[in-house]
């Protein structure tokens, strides 16, 4: 495996300096569970790869925000061709960076709730974070925010922290969504449910899957992995009155992409069924566009939320700073 | 061409194994230095991140992480003393070398493994919640906060420090003890007379490494520190560079984090003595056992105490990696390309870090025998306590400096395994340090005089010298090393993760992609590779003893 990656990047940076082959080659910058062997990514490259007849190269750092700084730290001299996996709360920060250019394909194809419009980033994918809780310790789940936040210690929670972790910084929009300026009241209530705060998804998640905690901020879809992969019930997602905060997961072409011909092809791949049918059950996520067959029953079975709250992308970046800060002075108490 | 070693002398004059440490430091310096260089490059564009790193938050984060090191590294190192001297008393111990082997594997494992293994025990619904709960006077609410660090720390720390300490206690010549059984001297007198000389020697080195571990310590802090009022500045460097990508700001937080640590080394430093090693030559073969029978139940219950308190995390993890399907992990073959990829590097950077190590200490040994009166002169300081100081600089800092100095070669990918074998190498070389010093110490103030009385030197000397006594050591380094070496990965998160694909990362993804079953099954396999690292180190030598 390493010693193919290896053998590709060097047959990669031969490729670069042999101008001929070049445009025969396709440099996407994604997340490393998107290329992980249970992940979309090899489905997906295996199925972009018959259709241009091309080779596509997925270069993976640890996540979204780590692929931004990535691409930042390369400037101008990045190898990407597109970047793959970004969410709506870095829209702006990537766009500051100079390095996107738009499009230009139709958008026809993507449906994400609530619409999409943009000319530079395309969904791939969305999701809904939710409470995941054990219905072998918790009998009745809060049926809103407002209950969960009001409702005293018991069942206790694990979340994730806003400064590390997308999920965590969801859970933070999510309040501030429903409580507005009584966010920082909202939290210091919560926080008597709080048994820790992990720096990422996957601590909190391992505390949970081992039982020291009966809920976990997570997504709507993950009892979707449960019933599939483990075949069991045992783990639900707590459905919320007030609506369920989004996360809608793009991908956009940068500058260096603009000259290859595949970058556009592989954004309209995207949208289509060839990508969009792998998302579901590798990335656990819903598809920004229609797929070939219905999704897997089980998927119907997932809260379905009563309305996606999200911020744009601007009130996002222009406010994220300071509510980060607010919840860090009432968690540190 | 040189004959002899006479014109080389002229035109280098310098010791040769001084040249040698001066050029293990200068390639450490090379190391800090070009990623220092290729940050400050990049945070030069905007200071502003610097001037508000320091605000009243900040400050509280600085004061609770020299607060929770400071108690760390005392409940680590001083139980470690008590356990290193039971343990060197009672060599036929029923187990000893196994009981060893075992304080060799916390040093490979994940922090998020170690923790998930505490909490399996401690956590609210632990084994031990129903007693604890008992004892609490209600539900028992886990022991999230100062004191779940700090036993996630002593977890990590006691069996470190404890084998540290052991290495020292050995270089305790028999004769001495053989002496000090025909004197009639009891416990008391033999620890104040032979074992805290040589303890205290080591002390203040031992518990300068751990106080670093614990002061840069980031996922156990933010796991078990329930919530964001435990939290140490190592957190806010990675949160700085890795989310915010505010270099200033990183450099501003490392600043402070650096004095902190020279403040509280410094304090450290006075409490150890460097020894002046005996020069007799050892000739009696072991030494007799002298502890008498209530003095042993003492030792026995200690030893024991020490062992069920580091065993029940691994039992933990081994309990819950049996779970796991490992016949299917054993058969996957992303998890025989980890496998390989791990022992290659870790071999690598143990390799490169002994050798660092070694350098280090014979020219640090040269040069404190040259200027044996007076206060130790810089360059000696730079080659003993200051090469520690590497494991205050976050690995992403020097992950991201060189990215940035690197990123126009464009060849990225190939260089992410250099880093990882660089970095863990340089991260490593305390330890090595620790472990080779008290001995190579020991060994070149008795050996010294006499081998060059007897004209012997370079190979032949080493041959027959240095190697018999230095042997164990030096494989215990390599150990070490390579059981670090095993797990950080914070290097290469800029570079792309999947050119260099390790154990504790394939168990991390999995861990990330809900398959906690087959990243609780690797997580029992590393630990399975460590132990066999730390059997192989002690092995012992067949012949010539």
């Amino acid at each position: 495996m390493r010693a193919v990656s290896l053998f590709t990047s060097t047959a990669l940076a031969l490729a670069i300096a042999l101008p001929a082959a070049a445009q025969d080659i396709l440099t996407i910058y994604t997340y490393d569970s998107f290329t992980s062997d249970w992940g979309p990514g090899p489905v997906i490259e295996a199925a972009f790869e018959a259709e241009c007849g091309c080779e596509v190269n997925f270069v993976a750092v640890a996540d979204g925000v780590a692929l931004l700084n990535r691409l930042r730290l390369e400037g101008q001299n990045t190898q990407a061709d597109i970047v793959l996996g970004l969410d709506t709360n870095l829209v702006v920060e990537a766009k500051d960076t100079g390095l996107f250019v738009p499009h230009d394909i139709s958008l026809d194809n993507v449906d994400v709730p609530g619409g999409w419009e943009d000319d530079i980033f395309v969904p791939y994918d969305y999701g809904y974070f939710a409470f995941v809780y054990d219905t072998e310790a918790v009998e009745t789940p809060p049926a809103s925010l407002r209950e969960l936040v009001e409702g005293g210690p018991e069942p206790a929670i694990v979340i994730q922290d806003p400064r590390t972790s997308t999920p965590g910084l969801g859970l933070m929009l999510w309040v501030k969504h429903v409580y507005g300026d009584e966010a920082e009241a909202a939290w210091a209530q919560l926080s008597e449910r709080v048994v820790t705060v992990t720096p990422g998804w996957s601590e909190s998640y391992g505390l949970f899957t081992s039982g020291e905690v009966p809920m976990v901020l997570s997504y709507t879809t993950s009892p979707a992995y449960h019933i599939i992969a483990e075949e069991t019930e045992r783990y639900q997602a707590a459905a919320f009155e007030e609506g369920h905060y989004m996360q809608i997961e793009l991908a956009g072409i940068t500058t260096r992409g603009q000259e290859n011909p595949l970058a556009r092809q592989f954004m309209e791949f995207m949208t289509g069924p060839g990508f969009q049918d792998a998302i579901p059950e590798t990335n656990w996520m819903y598809p920004a566009g229609a797929t070939s067959e219905p999704l897997n029953p089980a998927f119907d079975r997932m809260v379905a939320p009563s309305q996606p709250l999200l911020f744009t992308p601007e009130e996002v970046a222009e406010n994220r700073r300071a509510w980060v800060d607010e919840w860090l002075s009432v968690m540190s108490r | 061409m040189a004959v002899r070693d006479e014109p080389l002398r002229r035109g280098f004059p310098i010791e040769p194994r001084v040249g040698a440490g001066l050029a293990a430091l200068a390639a450490i310096a090379v190391l800090i230095g070009g990623a220092f260089a290729g940050m400050i490059g990049e945070a030069a564009r905007d200071w502003s991140g610097a001037v508000s790193a320091f605000d009243g938050y900040m400050m509280r984060v600085a004061r609770f992480t020299l607060w929770q090191a400071a108690l760390s590294t005392l409940l680590s190192v001083v139980p470690a003393l008590f356990v290193a001297r039971a343990l060197a008393r009672h060599p036929r111990f029923f187990g000893r070398a196994a009981i060893l082997r075992l304080f060799g594997v916390p040093l490979a494992l994940p922090a998020l493994v170690a923790a998930l293994g505490v909490l399996a025990l401690y956590g609210r619904a632990g084994y031990f919640a129903e007693p604890l709960g008992w004892l609490h006077g209600g539900r028992w609410p886990g022991i999230y906060g100062l004191s779940g660090i700090l036993v996630a720390h002593v977890f990590f720390n006691l069996p470190l420090a404890t084998r540290l300490f052991l290495h020292a206690l050995e270089t305790i010549p028999a004769d001495q003890w053989r002496l000090a059984a025909q004197l009639g001297m009891n416990g008391r007198a033999t620890f104040r007379l032979l074992e805290w000389p040589v303890l205290r020697a080591s002390l203040s080195g031992v518990a300068a490494l751990v106080f670093m571990l614990c002061i840069t310590s980031f996922t156990i802090v933010l796991l078990l520190g329930g919530g964001p009022r435990a939290t140490t500045l190592e957190v806010a460097i990675y949160q700085a560079l890795r989310f915010d990508f505010d270099p200033a700001r990183a450099i501003a937080l490392i600043g402070l984090q650096l004095a902190l640590v020279t403040a509280a080394i410094f304090l450290i430093t006075r409490l150890g003595a460097d020894a002046a090693a005996d020069r007799g030559l050892p000739v009696a073969p072991a030494r007799p056992a002298l502890a008498g029978p209530l003095e042993r139940v003492l030792n026995a219950v200690l030893i024991l105490a020490a062992l069920a308190f580091v065993a029940g995390p691994m039992a933990a993890i081994v309990t819950a990696g049996l779970e796991a399907d490992l016949a299917r992990l054993a058969a996957d073959p992303a998890v025989h390309a980890a496998t390989a990829t791990s022992l290659v590097l870790a071999v690598l950077a143990a390799i490169l870090s002994v050798s660092l190590a070694y350098a280090m200490v014979s020219a640090r040994g040269v040069l404190a025998q040259a200027g044996r009166r007076g206060r130790p002169s810089l360059l000696e300081r730079a080659m003993g306590e200051w090469a520690a100081f590497v494991l205050v600089i976050p690995p992403i800092v020097i992950g991201a400096g060189w990215f940035v100095l690197l990123r126009q070669t464009g060849q990225l990918f190939a260089l992410a395994p250099v880093m990882v074998v660089t970095v863990n190498a340089v991260m490593a070389v305390p330890f090595a340090i620790r472990a080779i010093r008290p001995a190579h110490d020991a060994a070149a103030a008795r050996h010294d005089r006499l081998a060059a009385s007897l004209g012997m030197s370079g190979m032949s000397r080493w041959r027959l010298v240095d190697w018999p006594v230095l042997r164990r050591p030096l494989l215990t380094a390599l150990a070490f090393a390579m059981a670090l070496s095993l797990g950080d990965l914070g290097v290469i998160a800029l570079f792309g993760s999947d050119a260099v694909q390790t154990l504790p990362y394939l168990l991390l993804q999995r861990m990330g992609a809900y398959r906690t079953a087959d990243a609780a099954g690797l997580a029992l396999f590393l630990g399975i590779l460590c132990l066999l690292l730390m059997s192989l180190a002690d092995t012992r030598p067949t012949a010539r003893r």
